[in-house]
């Protein structure tokens, strides 16, 4: 069908699109292949990358620091909780505004709406004031709590379970269960690709967060990994170590991409997901 | 209930007609809802009236005394010449990097909407970087942007010319931060059009393709006024994402040189917690919250013109 001159046009606009590619991974590489040099050689080259001097004692020397591990736990915390608790709240919530009728309904739902046009940035001073006055700065609690109260997840929880064809909880409405029976055996096993999706959406913005633990936490133990390779960024000036830095990046970015890798499937999906309905 | 198979039906309908989702309506429903609620009135709509209400005042921060000074913080960011510049710097790098975000999103996804292992590797490319965070991004840039050492430096170097630094010019650094920051997330506009191109049917495509239509005529004609909606969500979502940018210039440039590249959230940020001025930051805060609102309207408005003509 196609024409020889479609053909070319084709060929040309995918190889130039292979062209870009390259230049976006430039600088990956390039950190990641000058991660494997000693600092004092880098003072001199940069653009030597695939021949000797090799080392790993960039690794060696993040791994001396224990610092880093902590700020490994302290990410897998916070990231993990703020999961957790925003699926539970965001599907309890879902329900209720799809599925049950109470007194004041389309009231609350507008009242929870009317948040997501709310900037994190118009709140954290306030909420900072808020979390010194409860004395919580520097704990897990104030790391993982402001983030629950975004109505995204609401959103597109409630939107997921009216889309649940109705018949099957009247059938069990029938048969005396209670609502929350119903949530639990029925709607929630139904529910599992929405929470996929939120799911991974809440992860990644939890572990790639900046602003909040920024405001938040202050003392070195309770970074986040995020924040803690900004701390160790401040001192760049002495570029004696580049070579230090670079692996940090790495250490930093690999295992989240290696994540990425493997979940890609499902993180495409729950990014085109959300705008088509 | 229209799904619901007849005898059910007549079961449900000896209940005064009523489906038995709706008899079942009562108070006790709020409990569903009630935990996510008291999450929110807790810690979003008691911190949005409190940002208010401390835009409105100055607070002593030895004492915790705050005075009431109505507007005053207000006016004085109005004569704030490093807010002022701040605003211009945050809509300026909203105009660098919006129209980028859509014009190269779109025509990543046009060229890599096709099936295969090609297609596949280049979209996990251009989409991987999105899954970093702020401060390895920033990390890497920083590094390849390095006067003299840097990845840049070294190219330049190596076609003739002299390296720059363009993180340490008040020209180039605010465009810098905006090429980084395309570099950093453009996997999601790239990702939203490819769902919207695949939701176009081939069909009329096969038409196009019968009438010996162009690529370019193919492109107007048919895929753009498909997507034209998701055309305009793209721009919404990246106008309201860059709108408040923070780390990448925080951590890149720290707002430098001379106050080039600061933009309002920095700003917020520094008023304060570097400063401790707690109402003149939550007032800055109101601007941007202001501003957002009126961007997101005027889209909006254009949106519903189009889609009228």
């Amino acid at each position: 069908m196609a024409t020889p001159g479609k053909q070319l046009g084709d060929r040309l606009i995918l190889g130039s699109v292979i062209v870009l590619a390259l230049l976006w991974t430039a600088p990956l590489i390039w950190v990641f292949a000058l991660s494997f040099k000693p600092n004092a050689f880098l003072m001199q080259h940069t653009d030597v990358l695939f021949s000797p001097p090799f080392t790993f004692k960039n690794y060696r020397d993040i791994l001396g620091t224990s610092a880093v591990f902590q700020w490994v736990v302290n990410s897998c915390i916070v990231a993990l909780g703020q999961t957790f608790l925003t699926l539970l709240l965001a599907s309890l919530a879902g329900y209720g505004f799809a599925r049950t009728e109470f007194p004041g309904k389309r009231w609350a739902f507008a009242f929870v709406l009317a948040g997501l046009a709310v900037p994190e940035q118009a709140i954290v001073i306030p909420l900072h004031r808020m979390f010194a006055e409860w004395d919580l700065h520097n704990t897990y609690s104030a790391l993982i709590l402001p983030k629950l109260a975004a109505p995204f997840g609401v959103f597109l929880m409630t939107q997921y379970f009216k889309a649940i064809p109705k018949d099957i909880e009247e059938a069990a409405l029938l048969d005396n269960a209670s609502r929350w029976k119903i949530f639990l055996r029925v709607i929630l096993p139904l529910s599992i690709p929405a929470q996929a999706t939120l799911g991974i959406f809440t992860f990644l913005s939890a572990w790639n967060d900046y602003l909040w633990p920024l405001i938040s936490a202050s003392k070195p133990e309770m970074y986040t990994l995020t924040l803690g390779l900004a701390a160790t960024q401040s001192n760049f000036a002495q570029s004696e170590g580049i070579g230090y830095l670079m692996s940090q990046a790495v250490f930093a970015g690999l295992p989240i991409f290696i994540l990425y890798l493997f979940f890609q499937k499902y993180i495409v999906m729950a990014v085109a997901g959300t705008t088509v309905r | 209930m229209s799904t619901v198979d007849p005898g059910l039906r007549a079961a449900l309908s000896q209940r005064r007609g009523v489906s038995a989702l709706r008899a079942a309506a009562g108070w006790g429903h709020w409990l569903f809802v009630l935990p996510f609620l008291a999450v929110y009135i807790v810690l979003l709509v008691v911190p949005v009236f409190r940002g208010f209400w401390l835009s409105l005042n100055e607070i002593d921060l030895l004492s915790n005394e705050s005075e009431f000074v109505g507007l005053t913080n207000y006016l004085n960011l109005w004569h704030d010449e490093i807010f002022r510049r701040a605003i211009l710097n945050t809509l300026y790098f909203v105009v660098l990097s919006t129209p980028a975000f859509v014009a190269l999103g779109l025509a990543l996804a046009l060229a890599l909407n096709r099936p295969g292992k090609t297609g596949a590797a280049l979209r996990a490319i251009f989409f991987g970087s999105s899954v970093l965070s702020v401060t390895i991004v920033t990390l890497i840039w920083r590094l390849v942007l390095m006067p003299d050492r840097g990845l840049l430096a070294n190219v330049m170097r190596s076609i003739g010319l002299s390296p720059i630094a363009p993180l340490l010019s008040e020209n180039l650094a605010l465009p810098s931060v905006a090429l980084v920051t395309v570099w950093w997330i453009i996997g999601l506009p790239m990702m939203l059009f490819l769902a919207a191109l695949q939701q176009v049917p081939q069909e009329v495509y096969e038409a196009a393709a019968m009438d010996n239509a162009g690529r370019w005529r193919t492109f107007t004609a048919i895929t753009l006024p498909a997507i034209k909606r998701t055309v305009a969500l793209v721009t919404i979502i990246e106008v309201i994402l860059q709108f408040q940018i923070f780390g990448q210039v925080q951590l890149m440039t720290n707002g430098g040189p001379n106050n080039a590249s600061r933009p309002i959230v920095q700003f917020i940020y520094e008023a304060g917690f570097r400063q401790w001025a707690l109402g003149y930051s939550a007032a800055a805060a109101q601007v941007l919250f202001g501003l957002m609102l009126i961007g997101v309207a005027v889209q909006a408005w254009v949106a519903r013109r189009r889609e009228a003509n």
